[in-house]
């Protein structure tokens, strides 16, 4: 299979902010790809040079082998985009929407109507887009950059404004449709969205690209400690210092006691027999990590 | 549905679910129409006015009580006399030429002419049965009228300025909202072009003007009103296409320079509404002065309310509309052009 993106030493600036800087990766086709990164990471404008919205200052970026800018409509049937801040026609319902976008594709009503449907916005299709909620906004936008059966799909932030149960349903149809053949990019700040769903993951700050791989390896490849809480009273701060390995590190904050271990195999067991487990929870590496890892300072999304 | 309808059909619905562009663009003009006309509905003289020009016999003669229903000025200067008929200062001219009555008057208002017709035929005829039958012969002639009851003149007038203000606001609003909440932005990304969007915007604009038009004739025509469409009236459609496209130009220019809805109709009203006053919307230009009467030749929108009265009201040819109708068209392309110029899909 063909690569679907090719992004080389991407550059783009807005006055004294340099957004992207020296971006560079490749997508394969059928390839789901995640980028990750804080507020203002550059993440939005490296979709939008992609999808032909911006252009570049310098570097280049093909689509299939095509350049995205200028605007290019040989290319734009082949690609669906769900734009972070979502955009819907003045006073028209979700019906009326999604048709009218279909429609600029050739797709029939019908083929729009079950897309709605898939989106679980079926009963909300006579409801003016002005009206809608930001989830249903949102699963709305992802309907209308589906419904044409892309062969590559931009999602930025796809799951930002979704309830639990929505956001599940949302893997759910991007894994089915990554399963059909097609190429999905998303962005995200949540790790266990790119773990679930990413073949290969980009973690992006400051318009650079630190770090790019499976999300597996790169947590697996962190060396960053676990952390284990308990309710505070169930196990002294002291008797917590003594449990603890060297190079462990102990704090309490006035609602948990919490041990920051890189063998929490052997925490456990000695809190379980102690029977100090109320209040258990347990934390692995996540982007947070990931990022402190890589910058030396905390994850600010 | 193809590109084009279901662009026209999401804009024409976006219009029409807006009740505020609904009520400026349609019934507001309407209003006045309905205002001016029922102001101005009374303004015809109630003593029939006739300008004399040199000696007319049948009028010397005339017996009292037929001094109740006409008045009579002098007057030497047959110019300026015809000129004050077209204005309809007074309602007709009558002069003597050999045995033949010759009577000036404006078709302009069509009860003034029968009126004043029927009153000069009766002074002739009684004027043969006392003398010598036959001696003078009546000969009605028509000036080519300038002046224009109320009605008349209101109608092109505040259609041409209902037209003026939906197509600048239409395309001025869709542009910038459309930019401002990113559609235009998610529009890019579709293989649409963008002769597609333009076009449909044409369309849902020429059909709004269409239906501002039938509204307006539809009501004016009331016999409460009383307007009286010339036979080539509906040459003024073309007019009225040519006008749009040329509003349609300038909303392009507002809504391409301005950032927020609010800036684009502020930028819309400041081209639009002097263009009514200077441009003969509201009230005739014949005695205006000559520097305001040299601005509206400048502005699109004299051009419309002229060619418009002289084909609806003024019985003018069809023909008579071509100048007009090349000065629109000639001042959409230019205006487009700038338009196309400064277009932007994206405002950051
Ligand atoms: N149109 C613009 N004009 C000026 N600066 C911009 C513009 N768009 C983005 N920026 C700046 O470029 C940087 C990168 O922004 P970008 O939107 O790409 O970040 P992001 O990774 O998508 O962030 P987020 O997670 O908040 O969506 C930011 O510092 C932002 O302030
Ligand atoms: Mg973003």
């Amino acid at each position: 299979m063909g690569k679907a993106i090719v992004v080389q030493d991407l550059k783009k600036r807005y006055g004294d902010v340099q957004a992207v800087d020296g971006v560079s990766f490749e997508v394969e086709s059928g390839e789901f790809f995640g980028i990750l990164g804080p507020n203002g990471a550059g993440k939005t404008t490296t979709l939008e040079i992609l999808e032909g919205l911006r252009q570049a200052d310098s570097g280049s970026a093909e689509i299939f082998g095509l350049s995205p800018w200028p605007r290019n409509p040989r290319l734009l049937p082949r690609i669906g985009v769900q734009l972070q801040a979502s955009a819907f026609f003045e006073r028209l319902t979700a019906r009326e929407q999604i048709r009218t976008f279909a429609s600029l594709y050739g797709v029939s009503p019908a083929k729009a109507d079950e897309m709605l449907e898939v989106v679980g916005l079926a009963d909300k299709a006579n409801t003016p887009a002005e009206k809608l909620s930001g989830g249903q906004a949102q699963r709305l936008s992802i309907a209308i950059a589906l419904a044409h059966g892309p062969e590559l799909v931009f999602l930025d932030e796809p799951t930002a404004a979704l309830d639990p149960q929505a956001r599940r349903n949302l893997w759910d149809l991007l894994r089915e449709i990554n399963a059909a053949g097609r190429t999905v990019v998303l962005t995200t700040h949540y790790m266990d969205e790119a773990e679930s769903l990413c073949d290969r993951v980009a973690v992006m700050d400051h318009g650079k690209i630190l770090k790019l791989g499976s999300p597996a390896v790169l947590v697996r490849g962190l060396d960053s400690p676990t952390h284990i809480s308990v309710e505070l009273g169930v196990i002294s701060l002291a008797a917590a210092k003594e449990l603890a390995g060297p190079g462990d590190e102990v704090a309490e904050d006035g609602i948990s006691l919490t041990i920051a271990t890189r063998k929490p195999a052997v925490i456990l067991s000695e809190l379980a027999e102690r029977g100090a487990l109320a209040g258990l929870q347990v934390r692995g590496a996540t982007l947070e990590d990931v990022f402190l890892d890589l910058t030396g300072r905390e994850y600010r999304a | 549905m193809t590109s084009l309808s279901s662009l026209s059909r999401a804009m024409l619905l976006g219009f029409l679910r807006d009740k505020t562009a609904l009520f400026f663009t349609v019934l507001f003009p309407l209003m006045f129409l309905m205002i001016f006309g029922v102001i101005f509905q009374g303004s015809s003289a109630p003593k029939t006015e006739i300008l004399q020009v040199g000696a007319v016999e049948i009028l010397d003669s005339l017996p009292a009580e037929a001094k109740g229903i006409i008045q009579v000025t002098k007057s030497t200067d047959l110019n300026k006399g015809l000129e004050d008929v077209r204005k309809g200062d007074v309602d007709a001219l009558i002069r003597q030429e050999n045995n033949q009555i010759v009577l000036h008057y404006s078709q302009a208002d069509q009860v003034r002419a029968g009126t004043v017709r029927s009153i000069v035929d009766s002074f002739v005829q009684r004027a043969n049965l006392a003398g010598q039958p036959g001696r003078f012969q009546l000969r009605p002639e028509q000036v080519e009228d300038k002046s224009l009851k109320a009605i008349q003149f209101f109608t092109p007038g505040i259609l041409g300025w209902a037209i003026a203000t939906g197509a600048t606001f239409g395309a001025a609003m869709t542009l910038v909202s459309w930019r401002q909440k990113k559609i235009l932005r998610r529009l890019r990304l579709s293989p649409v072009r963008t002769t597609t969007i333009v076009s449909a915007r044409v369309g849902v604009s020429i059909g709004v003007a269409l239906l501002q038009t039938a509204l307006f004739l539809g009501v004016a025509t009331l016999p409460f009103f009383g307007l009286q469409l010339a036979s080539s009236w509906w040459a003024s459609i073309f007019l009225i296409i040519a006008g749009t496209l040329a509003f349609l130009a300038v909303g392009l220019v507002a809504g391409a320079v301005s950032k927020t809805p609010e800036g684009a109709s502020g930028i819309a009203n400041l081209l639009v509404l002097p263009m009514a006053f200077l441009g003969g919307t509201f009230f005739p230009l014949d005695d205006a002065p000559g520097w305001m009467q040299a601005v509206a030749n400048f502005l699109p929108l004299s051009h419309l309310t002229e060619g418009m009265q002289d084909v609806m009201v003024r019985g003018l040819g069809v023909t008579s509309i071509l100048p007009e109708l090349g000065i629109l068209l000639g001042f959409s392309v230019v205006v487009s052009l700038l338009a196309v110029k400064l277009f932007t899909w994206d405002d950051v």
